[in-house]
């Protein structure tokens, strides 16, 4: 075995050590230098990046990937039951650790000189690399308790970097109602844990998924599940700490952030797709459970969508918009979910039509979170940058914007064509998959979801209108452009926007549609994981 | 006799209600962090619950009865209610001291724990 393959085995743990190592170095490292904290950050994430490219060509060609902690095969006593912990990587996972560390990296690149001049930089890359190490791990694991675990972990550091202006009593008021809220919805979902072990003996999602009756309780589990993964994910009507958080954190704090979210909306997806899998998605007008789960998903998407966009209309500050704006966003993905789910459920074996629109819509879904997170990112980079120059985020302070910052304005640009779906970003071409798809399904989704669409451009347009043009305002007349490390990170994002934007086949045939089959093969997730035990 | 075996679900039910009552409707900050922990000790109160097995042995070799051992080796429980229960103590407290940490700094700002008169500004 070369060191080539050593390291393809054990990527799987390396992904989640490399960064949680790299965490509590990051202070001892901070007593040399700053700058060297900085790119010892940086090189360690590359390497976490390339460890996720290893491991993501070897899934993507060979199929779902196993690896179990503490040895292989039955333990010393004969036990056959998979007791232990173990990381299940297929087509969905690697899709969802490739964003986050797009994230990650980006997030440390722009911190670099945003977060210069703030005390405790050390304690704030140790969070941030402890935040993308629970991240990673939600998405590896196989086992409930440990995605549990994980989440915890997730909980823990958002709330102390939501908290990192201490100095600001607003931020305090956002962390604490994100503790309490994310903290409850934890423990339901471990008292839902406790529900499955105590039927089915096990904690291994594989193991439950093919042990499942849907017996009353795994009614009540379903429901507490979906519920503590909804709300972590900021899908509405549970989306208020969402835009405190978002909206009250450092710009930077806010990019890595949308990640942990989108890690709840992967929890989601497992529990639908994967564990509940078996019982959910069955085609036929007959079975119902699986229709009834997505006409609520869809329902609770569209009220996201709405109350996003409707809220977004009427705010007047910079980052509270684009929160609502990030609340919408989630909406189309859930709006998408639920929409696959209905196809599925409505579709028979002479009438696939509607399957293959829901199929459409859930790669659209797919496909849109890894837009959404570019999107509000790059909107909240920018939306940083200007608080970085100016130290405001109301629209009524500020204006004339565009004449010291130039560069800006255009990733701004770029991020507003971006969110609201325009041609062409990338946003337009997981939208139209949304759009084409949910109109076979009804066709008042895509409408709604099209005018809703339009809506937020018109918010943004607004913004763009009141931000970075109009008459120069006088005490904003000495605002400089932010420095490189920013202006890079914000290009980077931009850059990979218009790349999707032009190129969207290659991501969706190479990342979007395995992720697809991988959530869609319940199946062949169970048979691979139990025969590999 | 099977009520017996229901009275820690009845309590762990209780539990639960009695730690949300108090952060859905307790305007004190201290007063929801508590309800926060009634809930956790609800679950973690459920999650050993769900370790107990009728007839079942503590799973340390060295002290098993050896008849047990001998005759019935199958009989000693598989720890793993325990063990997540340790973890999620260990877990809760971490997030117990955090809130409590965030009330400290709301209190210096605000000097009240009234939630009433605690609001970011809105806009």
């Amino acid at each position: 075995m070369n060191w080539f393959e050593l390291i393809t085995l054990h990527s799987p743990p390396l992904i989640v050590a490399v960064p949680l190592l790299t965490a509590f170095l990051t202070p001892l490292v901070s007593k040399i230098n700053d700058t060297i904290r900085n790119l010892f950050v940086l090189i360690m994430l590359g390497i976490t990046g390339l460890l996720i490219l290893i491991l993501g060509y070897d899934v993507l060609t060979n199929g779902i990937r196993v690896y179990v902690f503490g040895g292989g095969a039955p333990l010393p006593s004969g036990m056959n039951i998979p007791v232990r912990i173990m990381f299940e990587i297929d087509g969905m996972t690697i899709f969802m650790v490739i964003i986050t560390i797009i994230l990650a990296i980006i997030c440390i690149l722009y911190s670099w000189s945003f977060m210069k001049k703030e005390d405790g930089q050390d304690k704030f890359y140790t969070l941030i690399l402890l935040l993308v190490t629970s991240t990673f791990g939600m998405e590896l694991t196989g086992d409930l308790f440990n995605f549990f675990v994980f989440l915890e972990i997730s909980c823990i550091t958002s709330c102390a970097l939501i908290a990192f202006y201490v100095h600001k009593k607003e931020s305090l008021d956002a962390a604490f109602k994100y503790i309490v809220i994310s903290s409850i919805g934890a423990l339901f979902i471990l008292f839902a844990i406790g529900l499955l072990y105590a039927q089915y003996n096990a904690l291994n999602m594989a193991t439950i998924a093919n042990a499942i009756q849907f017996t009353f309780f795994d009614k009540i589990v379903l429901v507490l599940l979906i519920a503590g993964l909804a709300m972590k994910s900021g899908l509405a009507p549970m989306h208020m700490w969402l835009l405190d958080a978002y909206s009250r954190s450092p710009a930077s704090v806010t990019f890595i952030l949308i990640g942990a979210t989108l890690a709840g909306l992967y929890g989601g997806l497992r529990v639908i797709f994967t564990i509940y899998g078996n019982q959910l998605l069955n085609t036929g007008f007959t079975f119902y459970p699986g229709l009834i789960i997505g006409i609520i998903v869809t329902a609770l998407g569209v009220l996201s969508i709405f109350i996003g966009v409707f809220m977004a209309l009427k705010r007047s500050d910079f980052k509270k918009m684009i929160a609502y704006a990030a609340v919408a966003e989630i909406g189309y993905m859930f709006l998408a979910i639920g929409s696959y789910l209905i196809g599925l459920a409505l579709s028979a074996p002479d009438n696939p039509q509607m399957l293959i629109a829901g199929t459409y819509a859930l790669k659209g879904g797919l496909f849109h979170i890894l837009n959404d997170a570019l999107d509000i990112g790059l909107l909240f980079l920018v939306a940083g940058a200007v608080y970085y120059a100016t130290k405001q985020t109301s629209l009524n302070s500020l204006g004339g914007l565009a004449r010291n910052m130039k560069y800006t304005t255009i990733f701004f640009l770029i991020g507003l064509l971006a969110v609201s779906g325009m041609p062409p970003m990338n946003g337009f071409a997981s939208k139209l998959l949304i759009y084409q798809s949910t109109y076979q399904i009804s066709p008042i989704l895509s409408i709604i979801a099209i005018i809703c669409s339009i809506m937020l451009l018109a918010v943004f347009v607004k913004v763009f209108q009141s931000i970075f043009l109009g008459p120069e305002i006088p005490s904003l007349k000495d605002v400089k452009e932010v420095p490189k490390s920013m202006l890079a990170a914000m290009a980077l994002v931009a850059g990979i926007i218009i790349f999707i934007g032009l190129f969207p086949n290659i991501i969706i045939d190479n990342l979007v549609t395995p992720a697809a089959e991988a959530l869609q093969n319940t199946t062949g997730y169970i048979s691979t994981i139990l025969g590999g035990v | 006799m099977t009520m017996m075996y229901n009275i820690p679900f009845i309590a762990v039910v209780t539990m639960i209600f009695i730690g949300l009552y108090a952060v859905l409707f307790k305007r004190n900050l201290v007063k929801i962090v508590i309800g926060i922990s009634i809930i956790e000790s609800g679950v973690n109160l459920f999650l050993i619950t769900l370790g107990y097995r009728e007839g079942g042995v503590v799973p340390i070799f060295t002290s098993a009865p050896s008849e047990v051992v001998k005759n019935a080796p199958g009989s000693m429980v598989l720890p793993v209610p325990q063990a997540l229960t340790l973890t999620s103590i260990v877990i809760g407290v971490a997030v117990l001291a955090l809130m409590l940490s965030l009330i400290m700094h709301i209190y210096d700002h605000y000097g009240t724990l009234d939630v009433r008169k605690i609001r970011g500004s809105e806009e």
